[in-house]
């Protein structure tokens, strides 16, 4: 779909009446019914058509959706006023409860992009945001509640806003198309994440090839380098491919779809099963990206790395699929400095320093590649409690090898597995209590802390900025 | 052993590797590093053709049901790794790899599946995983206490042929006699990831001498490892992970 991720504001023919409609509506709340998806068990792909929507009207909302829409709202900002966080969260729960068609009828009328992987998500649905207010308001749920209260608890935010950005949990995706068809869905990658749950990355591979099938007429942006996203978007009609790469190659050694070995996942492979490497329409550079007619863009971003260039590719995608142009896209994208704390530059222990996630092999991996650039003082840490996984055997799955020769220091509850493995690796480590006893043990510079999920967490409660 | 390095042989990583389970090879290259004796690591995939029978200790890790059936097809395939064992090559199993080399597993489908039978060991799956850290007192000589992570759903019995790598004091092991891993001759395998000779040096030198056919200088273990130990193998009342 090389032809339309260049186009401006006119639909192609893949899109539905209800994506069509301008994007200045206010969502209509009472929707009609989803359009039917059933499909014949020979019959992969069906395009159905979505009925032609009513012009949305909060007059005409139901009255038991305009409650649910009140109550949550109501919800939330007293959970604000009280003190319990931002409040999003209760109130999508408690507004989903009192009306279950809730999500569709906030969608109704929105271009919703869909943002999932194992690692970006974050990053690259706060870029998508961004990217779309250059046209007009975009809400989000950048801070990570990923889940439909998430998702509904964002667009509740701003009822008139024209653009949502969610970020999705790989495994829900399914249950989001279930519901309605986005404008766009992003596949950014798939790799083991938590080890306690084995066999996860084929399981979720699966599940986001149904929640594409559940979505015909949606544009799929998609990694063509990491076979597993390939599988899961290969059979959808509309999907523009991104070659961003893959850093991390142990979960795409063999077929996704037959089992059979693929081995180097970096050349134009082709499976026994017909599976294949895609061609790119997006080629990520070493400073920016190469559209499908060889015209470079200059990417020039604030956030650091290569996989911070992949992010801003699938963004800039969709916000040209959804009507955005090039310049003021670019502007907004490239000011983001960081997203909900990740490349932040904070205050920590009385130093300054930049505060890194990598939370399984292959973010642990972009992170190193990212640090390996610069000689600052090096802090890692690593936790293993219930939201990271208790096993912490990844961390030999990781190249910590490529810091040999430089002085680091680790922290948390698993300090002393990873300097084990730091001391099998041949790098010097020593051991500190806390992050802060550890960057009293540094000196100059500016230290990278690259922590673990719950102990990033911790990090950015405990910095000031 | 060729010349004077240890040819470590990591058997299917593509299929059986889910655990960081390369990461015993890493410990056994570096171990000998130490004592400067050089190393190599040959990896099978199972893109090739069969296993070589010339090592001097193979490594084989874990993961899923149809991984697991896929090796044991390969590994029959050729004869390297049973000719290698008749000569007393040492063999460490993890996990799926203990189910392998096994005499026979069944799977979460109930289909029932002969292992390669160099351990006598059969698995059939439990009633919940066992997932937790898990403490064994070694029943082989001068190794002492083990400790390890185990996430397994197979509960192994041991036949005469075979018998357990440790005794367990913390977690739940094969999940019969409190019983640990099954042990043949040089065949050693265990549920233990950790990785297990990460955290149990003298079970990763015990191996190496085995490979080496003489005994192995002593190196004192880092500061960090003995703290690890000491921190692993402390026996809580509940296994709280
Ligand atoms: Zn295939």
């Amino acid at each position: 779909m090389s032809d339309t991720t260049r186009e401006t504001d006119e639909p192609t023919v893949d899109q539905t009446p209800a994506q069509r409609q301008s994007p200045d509506q206010r969502p209509s709340a009472d929707g009609g019914r989803p359009p039917d998806r059933t499909q014949g068990a020979d019959q992969h792909w069906k395009v159905v058509p979505a009925p032609v929507r009513e012009p949305a009207d909060t007059r005409r909302m139901g009255l038991r959706t305009a409650m649910a829409i009140n109550a949550g709202k109501w919800a939330a900002s007293l959970s604000q006023r009280l003190g319990l966080g931002s409040g999003g969260m209760i109130g999508g729960r408690l507004a989903l409860t009192l009306q279950p068609d809730l999500l569709q009828r906030l969608a109704t009328g929105r271009r919703v992009v869909m943002v999932t992987g194992t690692n970006g998500k974050t990053t690259t649905t706060q870029m998508v945001a961004e990217a779309l207010r250059a046209k007009a308001p975009a809400v989000s749920n950048a801070t990570g509640a990923n889940m439909l209260d998430g998702h509904v608890a964002a667009l509740l935010t701003q009822l008139d806003a024209p653009f949502a950005a969610l970020e999705v949990d790989e495994l829900h995706l399914a249950q989001v198309t279930e519901r309605f068809e986005p404008s766009a869905i992003l596949l950014l990658n798939l790799s083991r994440d938590q080890l306690d749950r084995v066999g996860e990355v084929r399981t979720v591979a699966a599940s986001l090839q149904r929640a594409l099938t559940q979505a015909p007429g949606a544009q799929v942006i998609a990694n063509r380098d990491d076979p597993n996203i390939v599988f899961a978007a290969a059979g959808h009609p509309h999907v523009t491919w991104v070659s961003g790469g893959v850093r991390w190659r142990d979960d795409a050694l063999n077929c996704p779809q037959c089992g059979a070995f693929i081995g180097d996942v970096d050349r134009d492979w082709r499976c026994q099963c017909g599976l294949a490497r895609p061609p790119a329409d997006w080629k990520v550079t070493d400073t920016g990206v190469l559209d499908s007619e060889g015209t470079h863009h200059e990417l020039a971003l604030a956030l650091p790395g290569h996989v911070n260039r992949v992010n801003a590719t699938f963004a800039l995608a969709a916000a040209l699929q959804l009507g955005g142009e090039e310049a003021p896209v670019l502007a907004r994208v490239r000011r983001i400095s960081q997203a909900a704390g990740r490349y932040d530059t904070v205050r920590l222990g009385g130093r300054r320093v930049r505060l890194l996630l990598a939370k399984n092999p292959a973010s642990w991996l972009e992170m190193l590649d990212l640090v390996s650039s610069n000689d600052e003082p090096l802090v890692l840490v690593v936790n293993s409690r219930e939201a990271d996984g208790y096993d912490v055997s990844w961390l030999w799955d990781v190249d910590f090898e490529m810091l040999r020769g430089r002085p680091v220091q680790v922290a948390g509850d698993r300090a002393l597995d990873l300097a084990v493995r730091l001391r099998y690796a041949g790098v010097r480590a020593s051991v500190a209590s806390t992050v802060e006893v550890a960057l009293g043990g540094t000196e100059g510079g500016l230290p990278d802390v690259i922590a673990n999920y719950t102990a990033f967490r911790d990090l950015h409660t405990r910095s000031r900025t | 052993m060729t010349g004077e390095r240890v040819r470590i042989a990591l058997v299917l990583p593509d299929l059986l590797g889910t655990y960081g389970d390369r990461g015993n090879a890493i410990v056994l290259a570096q171990r000998l590093r130490w004592r400067s004796i050089g190393s190599e690591l040959v990896t099978v995939l199972s893109s090739d053709d069969a296993v070589p029978e010339d090592c001097d200790l193979y490594l084989i890790g874990g993961g899923e049901d149809v991984a697991q059936v896929a090796a044991v097809r390969f590994l029959r395939r050729g004869a390297g790794l049973t000719r290698a064992v008749a000569r007393g090559v040492p063999v460490l199993g993890i996990c799926g790899g203990l189910q392998v080399l096994g005499t026979g597993f069944v799977t979460g489908d109930g289909q029932r599946h002969d292992g390669l039978g160099l351990v006598d060991a059969t698995t059939e799956p439990g009633r919940g995983r066992a997932i937790g850290e898990v403490t064994t007192q070694s029943t082989l000589g001068g190794v002492g206490m083990l400790t390890g992570f185990e996430n397994h759903l197979g509960r192994t019995s041991l036949g005469p042929g075979s018998h357990a790598l440790g005794k367990v004091v913390r977690g739940v092991g094969n999940g019969r006699d409190e019983a640990e891993g099954a042990v043949t001759g040089h065949v050693v395998c265990t549920y233990m990831h950790g990785p297990v000779l990460a955290r149990n040096p003298k079970l990763a030198d015990l191996l190496l001498e085995w490979a080496l056919g003489e005994p192995l200088a002593p190196v004192p273990d880092p500061p960090e490892l003995k703290a690890l130990r000491t921190e692993r193998t402390r026996v809580h009342v509940r296994n709280r992970k």
